[in-house]
């Protein structure tokens, strides 16, 4: 059982990570526009925009 | 910019013809010279349309950022130098996308925020749901586990946990402590003791070694309750959004006049009583104001519901609403207050207000059946217990899963799914609520008021064909081209593109005149081309050697106005008309909806009481109109409902607004709400068996955290899927995602 010392800090960790990322591309605006990021990825670059 | 076809280029969204409806520069923000203006773009369905908007618009001299925001439709764009925000909307509209500039404003983003805050909170709900889940399994699976490690698990859940409850908890928490401070009791009440009691308790167990701690269901039920939380947050925001959209498309600026005579544009909001105005031939006026100089004639059927034009003077006062026909005229502006009609319209919008605020929710009515049977029974259980001979730990410990086990899981989801899916229905199908608890109140409806135009009709005259000949009607046309006047422009409508007479001038409140094939022609009333008198929607056409001919013109009926009604009335709904209009028209109205009652020139105050009258008698009176003489009555009326070409005081006072040209909107709106009434109906129904079957089972001592666990999700789970029945057959897949 010893290696739940390890373990569960590990995973929490992992999960906070996950978490913390969640929040950081809420708080920056990343599904603002789902649509639109959709359609710019598939947009050429090779014209100024 | 290539040679793109207008609009669409995929062609999902066909392209938008707008005139320039507004002078955007009142909405530019300009700071240190770097100035940016936020665009609603309509039309704008794929990424080429991002890149050939985006494109266009970097295109511009000193434009710097230009960014569509294809979710919403929003536009922004940022640059530097003289650019005048006119071009801006020019480009967009020669692109063929309709284009308002609007004021982002603060309920936009005091919106945003809030669903942001929910999304988090979720978020962090869902993560300590999912870790203290995965401990308690270990748990209740490891039967055979020392004491020390089940209590070593049990503190790790404590320190997620309660931090996590503590911070997600807190929409439910502020609410409850709200509702007490009303002396009133809301289903977040039980939410927010159940977790507080079950987090204490599990606390004290795990404190002194004990098996038992629910610390996975006070989180757990965190994370559900939230997910309808958020969902009904982001639908009300898309609501607002796109119902405040129909508004920009419709709301103009104003043309301030300086003491130097200077002519400005400026935000409606911006304009203070005593301003001079300078209102064009064919502009909305956006505040009261009384007419300085100038002589016109003003379409006052979003005032009055009154087709026929009048004739404006020098000292006469003009509604917000109200449309200048023939020639620029000057305004002062004058406070709303002052005026008798504006006042009470206000009064009777505040009236309709208090009204409405006193209506009992289905689930505030469940909550506080509810609450009161389930608190007792927590307490009968205790105190039976302790008779029984148990130790008062154990007995409190009872006590505290009677209230966990029957915490209002799925009474609290029961109610505010259906009215998101119900209202993600009705966002696809162009009809915009205000509140979930609107559907309910539709629902219950028995009466349908109707105003006639505007609402009934396209609130646009149509030219009676049959009575001229198409040769007069050609001739006239020429005329007709070159006038405001809204009978003038039907003519000019129904005749098609065509040549303009030669020097047209135009009398107002009178006719035109001008030159047509070489020879001297009149446009007019029967006075101006000196035809016997009549009344009526007529316009008069004088020909040079030929006798006058009139052009008779009606105001026309939705297409399918007649069928809507008779689907509401075979749905159990009778149907009135109630107009500001002259007798003859409504009546005819009437007739072509087949309505058996109707009132004829009714003014604000008599609309509003006829709507009392009714609800007096026992009626559930659903108003639909959009006028300014209406509103009054769509607040005080039991639910309401206005188009979306609705001037912004009937807009705000009604429960839901719908899109397009077709009534049937009307009908769909109440079947839906019907629907959901039913759906709520049942979830509470299943809500209170579950419960039925959940307490004594907590009474007896058996609610394991693993039978509670199992419990809660399952009745949740199951209330969730009777909402989402209602999403129809085509929207399932997408149903929370308008």
């Amino acid at each position: 059982m010893n290696v739940l010392v390890f373990m569960i800090p590990a995973a929490l960790a992992l999960g906070g990570l996950g978490l913390a990322a969640f929040i950081w591309a809420l708080r920056t605006g990343q599904f603002d526009d789902p649509q639109g990021d959709a359609s710019r990825v598939l947009q050429d670059d090779d014209r100024p925009i | 910019m290539t040679a793109l076809a207008a609009g669409c280029p995929s062609g999902l969204a066909p392209p938008e013809s707008g005139g320039l409806a507004q002078d955007p520069s009142a909405f530019v923000t300009d700071a240190g010279g770097h100035k940016a203006l936020d665009i609603l773009v309509r039309g704008a369905r794929c990424g080429g349309c991002l890149s050939k908007i985006e494109t266009g618009m970097s295109k511009l001299p000193g434009v710097q950022a230009a960014r569509l925001n294809l979710s919403t439709g929003k536009l922004r764009i940022e640059w530097v130098g003289p650019l005048a925000p006119r071009r801006i909307i020019e480009t967009l509209v020669g692109l063929g996308y309709g284009a308002a500039a609007y004021d982002p404003g603060d309920a936009d983003a005091a919106h945003l925020k809030e669903e942001r805050s929910l999304l988090i909170a979720l978020a962090v709900a869902g993560f300590a749901a999912g870790n203290v889940m995965l401990l308690s399994v270990s748990v209740w699976a490891g039967r055979d586990m020392p004491i020390e490690t089940r209590t070593l698990l049990h503190w790790i859940s404590a320190l997620i946990a309660v931090p996590a409850a503590a911070w997600s908890g807190r929409p439910f928490f502020r609410s409850a402590i709200a509702s007490i401070r009303a002396r009133r009791l809301n289903m977040d009440v039980p939410i927010s003791l159940a977790v507080i009691l079950a987090l204490s308790m599990s606390l004290f167990e795990t404190a002194r070694g004990g098996e038992h701690a629910y610390f996975d269901a006070s989180v757990t039920l965190l994370f559900f309750l939230l997910i309808g939380r958020f969902l009904d947050a982001r639908l009300r925001r898309r609501a607002y959004a796109a119902a405040n959209a129909l508004a920009a498309m419709n709301t103009a600026t104003a043309t301030r006049l300086s003491s130097g005579g200077i002519a400005e544009a400026v935000r409606a909001v911006d304009i203070r009583p005593g301003d001079s105005l300078l209102i064009a031939a064919g502009e909305r006026l956006a505040v009261d104001a009384e007419v300085i100089s100038g002589v016109s004639e003003c379409d006052l059927r979003m005032v009055t519901g009154e087709v026929e034009p009048v004739a404006t003077f020098p000292g006469q006062i003009l509604h917000a609403g109200a449309v200048n026909l023939s020639a620029p005229v000057t305004v002062r502006a004058v406070a709303a207050a002052d005026r008798s009609l504006m006042a009470d319209v206000a009064r009777m919008l505040e009236a309709g207000e208090q009204k409405k605020s006193s209506y009992r929710k289905i689930a505030d009515k469940a909550a506080e059946a509810y609450v009161p049977r389930v608190h007792a029974l927590a307490l009968l259980g205790f105190v039976g217990w302790l008779v029984a001979g148990a130790a008062l730990p154990h007995a409190v410990f009872i006590a505290v899963t009677v209230l966990i086990i029957t915490c209002p899981c799925a009474m609290a989801l029961a109610a505010p799914l259906v009215q998101v899916v119900a209202a993600g229905r009705l966002y696809r199908e162009g009809a915009y609520l205000a509140s979930g608890d609107a559907l309910e109140r539709i629902a219950a409806v028995d009466h349908v008021v109707f105003d006639k135009t505007g609402t009934l009709t396209l609130g646009d005259p149509v030219l009676l064909v049959g009575e001229v000949s198409d040769d007069a009607i050609e001739r006239a046309a020429q005329l007709a081209r070159a006038s405001r006047h809204p009978f003038s422009r039907a003519l000019a409508r129904h005749a098609g593109v065509g040549l303009v007479a030669r020097d047209v001038r135009e009398y107002p409140g009178q006719g035109v005149c001008g030159m047509v094939d070489g020879r001297h022609a009149r446009l007019g009333t029967a006075k101006f081309v000196g035809a016997p008198a009549s009344a009526g929607s007529e316009l008069w056409f004088a020909f040079e050697g030929a006798e006058p001919v009139a052009f008779r013109f009606e105001d026309r009926i939705r297409p399918d106005a007649r069928l809507a009604i008779d689907q509401l009335r075979a749905m159990g709904i009778s149907a009135e008309i109630l107009s500001g209009d002259a007798e003859e028209r409504v009546a005819h109205a009437a007739q072509v909806c087949s309505v058996s009652q109707w009132t004829s020139r009714a003014t604000p105050q008599s609309k509003a009481a006829r709507l009392e009258a009714l609800q007096q008698a026992g009626h559930k009176v659903l108003m639909v109109g959009d006028g300014l003489n209406d509103a009054g009555a769509l607040a005080g009326a039991h639910a309401s409902i206005a188009p979306g070409g609705a001037v912004d005081v009937s807009r705000l006072a009604s429960d839901c607004v719908f899109s397009g040209d077709s009534l049937e909107a009307v009908v769909r709106i109440v079947d839906i709400s019907r629907k959901a009434r039913s759906h709520m109906r049942q979830n509470f129904a299943f809500a209170a068996f579950y419960n039925v079957l959940a307490v004594p089972v907590a009474l007896a001592g058996l609610a394991t955290p693993m039978v509670a666990a199992i419990a809660m999700s399952g009745s949740s789970v199951v209330v969730t899927l009777n909402a989402l029945r209602l999403a129809g057959r085509t929207g399932r897949a997408r149903a929370v995602q308008p």
